[in-house]
């Protein structure tokens, strides 16, 4: 029975963290699906959401409140991105595009810094309680609600790109831009587009992570790193494969800390990460195709 | 002097005017001029190299003319980007069909209708729940094109599992879903059997009863012929003929352009 126990609540602790690479991972397809180019800002994001997020916590003092405006804001911010940085590259092919990502990660992270501070920020969960206990498990709540949120925005992305003709636009940009414009869809506001729902993404993975984790300027990168394995190993483009490979990535990571060692965490997902990869190189779900700048 | 052939400059729904392209020392398109009719069908024939689809292309918004200008029912055109075009009325398809071949059939169609009815995607997404009784409406329409050309059974198949001829089809469906005042049909019947290019005739002729301009290159001169009111002879990029079907098959210049170079069509 304990160990039942156990395994139920690894399971939910995997689910959760899962959930929030997924949602990174989501972020990371999507541009990709579009330009062909890896996006390095798409960690900062989350951070973002994170950060932002506290900073207005403080402002509403409503949890709530405080998640949905911030989340609001950093898809927005995803846009302005864009036009800022993408939309003035004057030959956008996928290595020139993933360089500006770069740049754009290292100025998202300063201003963070230089406006939010170094100091790690945090909020209370959005449960009164933080852990709840059923049938003698105990989960904690953040967890509960970081897999209802993801699961949500998951169906409403679903709706989105297959029920609106606005979704379905963009699919066809990432299809084939040329063809798309030639039908009249105009391709670089569907990036444009593509951007912000990234940071949607990210937005809310970082807003609904910080209650368990906490949040500091400079964790971007490595979330961002977490979310491409996880891209990476649902197969990159794929977007069901993001959702698997997230959520495939944070029971493995769980699990391994747990039964071997939790300073050896990133290592084993990562050696997992690389098995898959060494058996399956286009990823679980990714076929190989010609990347189209 | 291909100005001067076209009757009246009443009703034209296309003006090209002294348009040239150069790639590199190479003129693919030197100084051409011409109209189309509104509800009229024009083909342009040539060898090939001759320039056909860098003229489409520049039409079309893919490719930029080095000079001249391109003028939709009175709106100069030659500087707006491709899908602005498709906006103002203009419709394509493509000698190498683009369709995307991992949708269905279907949102191939619906895709076709964003540009009319959004004036961008930030208002489309302000109106998601409306957007969402429109995006039926808009599959109702698309419906209505795909059984105009007998694919409505093959609706919510993936485009990329049609046969070559009824990927043509639905490209050209595509294009009519954006609802184009002109029409530029890139080479409809190649790759077609003798059937399947009968039938495209058919529907390209039924198109252009309901009003629709067209603006046809074809390697299939049988479909030429039967088609057009008037036709557009070009080689190496430059003006060689036009007029009317009859007046054009018996132009010496014509016969020598397509002698010289001993093409297949």
């Amino acid at each position: 029975m304990d160990g039942t126990n156990t395994l139920v609540q690894l399971v939910i602790a995997g689910l959760s963290i899962g959930s929030i690479y997924a949602l990174i991972a989501l972020g990371f397809n999507i541009v990709f699906k579009c330009t062909g180019a890896m996006n390095f800002a798409q960690g900062e994001w989350v951070m973002m959401g994170g950060m932002v997020t506290a900073a207005l916590f403080g402002v509403f003092s409503s949890v709530g409140l405080a998640v949905v405006t911030a989340t609001v804001l950093i898809g927005a911010i995803g846009l302005v991105s864009e036009r800022i940085t993408i939309w003035p590259v004057r030959r956008p092919d996928p290595m020139t595009l993933t360089l500006v990502t770069v740049g754009l990660a290292i100025v998202s992270r300063s201003l963070v810094m230089i406006f939010l501070g170094k100091m790690p920020a945090g909020y209370s969960g959005f449960s009164g309680t933080d852990v709840i206990s059923i049938e003698g498990v105990t989960v904690q709540t953040q967890s509960l609600w970081i897999i209802a949120i993801t699961l949500l925005f998951l169906v409403l992305m679903h709706f989105f790109f297959e029920r609106t003709v606005l979704g379905k636009a963009l699919r066809a940009v990432s299809a084939d831009p040329q063809a798309a414009s030639l039908v009249g869809i105009p391709s670089s506001q569907m990036l444009m587009l593509a951007f912000g729902l990234a940071a949607l993404a990210g937005g809310i993975a970082g807003a609904i992570v910080t209650p368990l984790t906490l949040m500091t300027y400079d964790q971007g990168a490595t979330l961002g790193f977490k979310g491409f394995s996880a891209a990476m190993l649902g197969g990159i483009g794929n977007l069901p494969g993001a959702v698997v490979g997230g959520l495939l990535l944070g029971l493995i990571e769980t699990f391994g800390s747990f039964y071997i060692s939790s300073h050896f965490k990133d290592a084993i997902s990562f050696a997992v990460l690389l098995l898959i990869l060494f058996m399956r190189p286009a990823g679980l779900f990714g076929r190989v195709e010609v990347v189209k700048a | 002097m291909s100005g001067e052939s076209i009757a009246a400059a009443t009703g034209d729904i296309l003006e090209v005017a002294g348009l040239s392209r150069n790639f590199g020392a190479i003129a693919a398109v030197a100084d051409l001029s011409f109209k189309v009719r509104e509800g009229e069908v024009k083909a342009v024939i040539g060898p090939n190299g001759a320039g056909k689809t860098t003229l489409f292309d520049m039409i079309a918004g893919v490719t930029a003319p080095s000079s001249g200008r391109i003028t939709l029912a009175g709106e100069r055109i030659e500087r707006m980007p491709a899908h602005k075009r498709v906006d103002r009325g203009i419709g394509r398809t493509f000698q190498t069909l683009q369709i995307f071949t991992e949708m269905s059939v279907l949102e191939n169609v619906v895709v076709g209708h964003y540009p009319r009815g959004h004036s961008g995607w930030v208002n489309a997404l302000l109106r998601l729940p409306s957007g969402l009784s429109e995006e039926r409406r808009e599959r109702e329409h698309a419906m209505a094109l795909l059984e105009r050309v007998g694919l409505a059974d093959r609706a919510n198949d993936r485009a990329g599992d049609l046969s070559f001829g009824d990927r043509k089809l639905l490209e050209l469906m595509r294009a009519l879903a954006t609802g184009p005042r002109l029409l530029l049909l890139d080479e409809p019947a190649a790759g077609l059997s003798h059937a399947g290019a009968e039938r495209m005739m058919e529907i390209v002729a039924e198109l252009n009863a309901d009003g629709l301009s067209v603006l046809l290159v074809e390697h299939n001169m049988r479909m030429v012929m039967n088609l057009s009111h008037d036709i557009l002879v070009i080689g190496n990029g430059r003006f060689i003929a036009e007029g009317t079907p009859d007046a054009v098959r018996t132009n010496p210049d014509v016969i020598a352009a397509y002698l010289g170079e001993d093409e297949d069509a």
